[in-house]
């Protein structure tokens, strides 16, 4: 009966709301994961601009870019003339946000996270931002259901090692506390590399340590085909067992490290990936 | 340090040889400036237009808000510090490429560059473990309250290694620089190995420069320290003209040696650091600006300075204006335009005249 009354109050309350904060609404999104949130909402129509990390889906390319989301000049963002600014934790520099603010811009941070938790929560926070707070549950709902329906148990989870890059043959490694280590173990992998927060370069000796069942990249432009050789001959990756069965994972970046709609997605891929089919 | 002297006209040519020339040049390049600082407030990726909207203004018309952020709070601003920093990079090259007697020299000589760049480092990659009470005092300003902090300390140290018996060795300086410069890389090196990867991407756009932060409160402070810094500059200029001949010449011409260096010294500091904390790293205006004056008003620092200060203003402005409307909305770090546009002319320039181009 309480039930009941509270969701009939919300239903009164809510038209009047979303009435405010509909008028000729201009939103710029800035975070990857964010613009995908606002697509995944239906709500694209109000997107009039992005920053450089929006790339998905691909008609957000059409859209003009106001530049990387941590160094955003004031007068670009003001350029395409938004009256909402929704972005990723992080973006920045403090002083275009100031400017912002005095320009009586709202701008409205995103908390970031690499964990199921985290999806919903941003998800909801962005359907917030927009106005459109029940359409952000059903989606938070939605998500966090195919992720919680996502069978990730195994008997023998292997142990995986995000590599970030291997320029000129240092491998630039994801330790704990990252969107790799995030969908690594939502995928039921183990991070091979524990010693460290964030994305480190590695010696060759811990990398054998770290003995990596699989190894899993971003894609990237360019010739896979000789670049996974030249991974394998790498003297410390041909040590670990990932070598011996040339367990190479390549999954989209956006995708991967995201953590947005996308995610279950990408937890699922990744895990088909590690373990086969089934 | 080869001491370079077939600058001074020799035989002494008539005083005021190239006066005349100098004033116009002068008298050009103060136009420029005034021609940069109106389209640089006149340019941007908004299409808002400081005539336009003057225009509107004297017509009665409100200025929206919008606009008035854009041209009060962004550009003007932004022009500002533009053209002073643009104006000490240029001045500070000069004074140093007198000072040491050496065409190359650039403020970085004096450790301020490299000390501001660790300082700002530092500020970026740990700036998070400073306690509360510190950065709510600091700010968004740590870093460039940390780079003018890490500049002076280095200039200072150098200073200080560099002096003897109230004698400063500018050989023993320009070396020890060297040898700061690789200490302060070294941890450098070690902040960019903790740095996760957002800070990777704020300290690679540190290093490349811009103006985008420009707010009234980074002009407020760096500002008046700026103009101080440049308003001791004129009285450098016989002195630096003088030390050309070499140390003891100037000191027989009755140049008091020791303090016109000491004064140098603590005019490119604060030049520089304040440059460098709210700008990042801007290179070769200090090196193209007064080398490029050279060839057309000579090597007398009485006309050098001022006009290196216009012609650095102005060009500084000219590259911000490029970096903010290339790929606008977005921009492009300053220190690439600088440096694109900088390199191939001052190559062109070289070529053009060969052995001409003497201190």
């Amino acid at each position: 009966m309480k039930n009941l009354f509270l969701s009939g109050a919300t239903a009164l309350m809510f038209p009047a709301f979303s009435m405010s904060v509909f008028a000729e609404e201009r939103v710029l999104s800035i975070g990857g994961s964010i613009t995908e949130i606002v697509f995944a909402l239906g709500e694209q129509d109000r997107l009039i601009a992005r920053d450089t990390t929006s790339s998905f889906p691909a008609v957000v390319e059409d859209l003009p870019d106001v530049g990387y989301m941590r160094a955003l000049s004031p007068e670009g963002v003001l350029s395409v003339d938004p009256t909402l600014i929704i972005a990723e934790e992080g973006s920045g520099p403090f002083e275009t946000i100031e400017v912002l603010e005095g320009a009586n811009i709202p701008f409205v941070t995103i908390p970031d996270g690499f964990d199921r938790a985290a999806v919903a929560t941003k998800i909801q926070a962005v359907a917030q931002a927009l106005g459109v707070p029940d359409k952000g549950a059903q989606l938070a709902a939605e998500v966090d259901a195919q992720l919680a329906a996502l069978d990730t148990n195994v008997d023998a989870p292997s142990r995986v090692m995000f590599i970030l890059s291997t320029q000129g043959g240092r491998i630039m490694a994801s330790g704990t506390d990252t969107a790799a280590d995030g969908i690594i173990a939502l995928a039921g992998g183990i991070n091979a590399v524990t010693g460290f927060e964030g994305y480190k370069p590695l010696t060759d000796e811990a990398v054998t340590l770290a003995a990596p069942d699989v190894i899993v990249m971003m894609t990237s432009d360019g010739d896979h085909g000789s670049a996974d050789q030249e991974l394998w001959s790498h003297p410390a990756i041909s040590t670990t067992p990932a070598a011996q069965t040339q367990s190479l994972v390549r999954i989209n970046g956006l995708l991967l490290l995201g953590f947005g709609p996308r995610t279950p997605e990408a937890a699922a891929t990744l895990h088909s990936a590690l373990y086969g089919e089934g | 340090m080869a001491i370079i002297e077939a600058g001074i006209p020799f035989p002494p040519r008539q005083a005021g040889d190239r006066s005349a020339q100098a004033m116009a040049v002068l008298v050009l390049c103060a136009v420029l400036l005034l021609v940069m600082i109106i389209a640089s407030l006149t340019v941007g990726a908004s299409g808002t237009s400081l005539l336009q909207s003057l225009f509107a203004w004297a017509s009665g018309e409100p200025i929206g808000l919008r606009e008035k952020v854009i041209l009060f709070d962004i550009r003007a601003p932004r022009t500002l510090l533009g053209a002073l920093v643009g104006a000490s990079l240029a001045v500070s090259g000069a004074v140093m490429q007198g000072l040491f007697r050496n065409p190359l020299a650039d403020p970085g000589l004096v450790g301020v560059s490299a000390g501001a760049g660790l300082g700002a480092i530092m500020a970026i990659v740990l700036g998070g473990m400073l306690p509360p009470a510190f950065a709510v005092l600091t700010g968004m300003y740590t870093v460039p309250i940390a780079a003018f902090a890490g500049g002076w300390l280095s200039t200072i140290l150098l200073y200080r290694v560099a002096t003897r018996k109230g004698r400063t060795s500018v050989a023993v300086m320009l070396l020890a620089g060297i040898a700061l410069g690789a200490l302060t890389g070294a941890i450098a090196g070690v902040m960019v190995y903790m740095a996760d990867d957002n800070q990777l991407r704020d300290l690679t756009f540190w290093g490349l420069g811009s103006l985008a932060g420009a707010t009234w409160t980074k002009l407020f402070v760096a500002g008046p320290l700026i103009v101080l810094a440049l308003a001791t500059t004129p009285f450098l200029a016989r002195g630096l003209d003088a030390l050309t001949l070499g140390e003891a010449t100037a000191g027989h011409l009755g140049i008091p040696v020791q303090r016109m260096k000491n004064v140098a010294i603590l005019t490119v500091a604060g030049a520089t650091g304040a440059a460098v904390a709210v700008s990042g790293g801007i290179g070769f205006v200090g090196i193209v600006v007064p080398h490029l004056l050279r060839l057309s008003i000579g090597p007398s620092h009485r006309y050098l300075l001022p006009i290196s200060a216009l012609l650095g203003a102005a060009f500084l402005l000219g590259a911000d204006m490029i970096s903010r409307t290339i790929v606008a909305p977005s921009e492009l770090p300053i220190g690439i335009v600088t440096a694109t546009i900088g390199g191939p002319f001052f190559l062109y320039v070289l070529l053009r005249n060969r052995g001409l181009l003497d201190m």
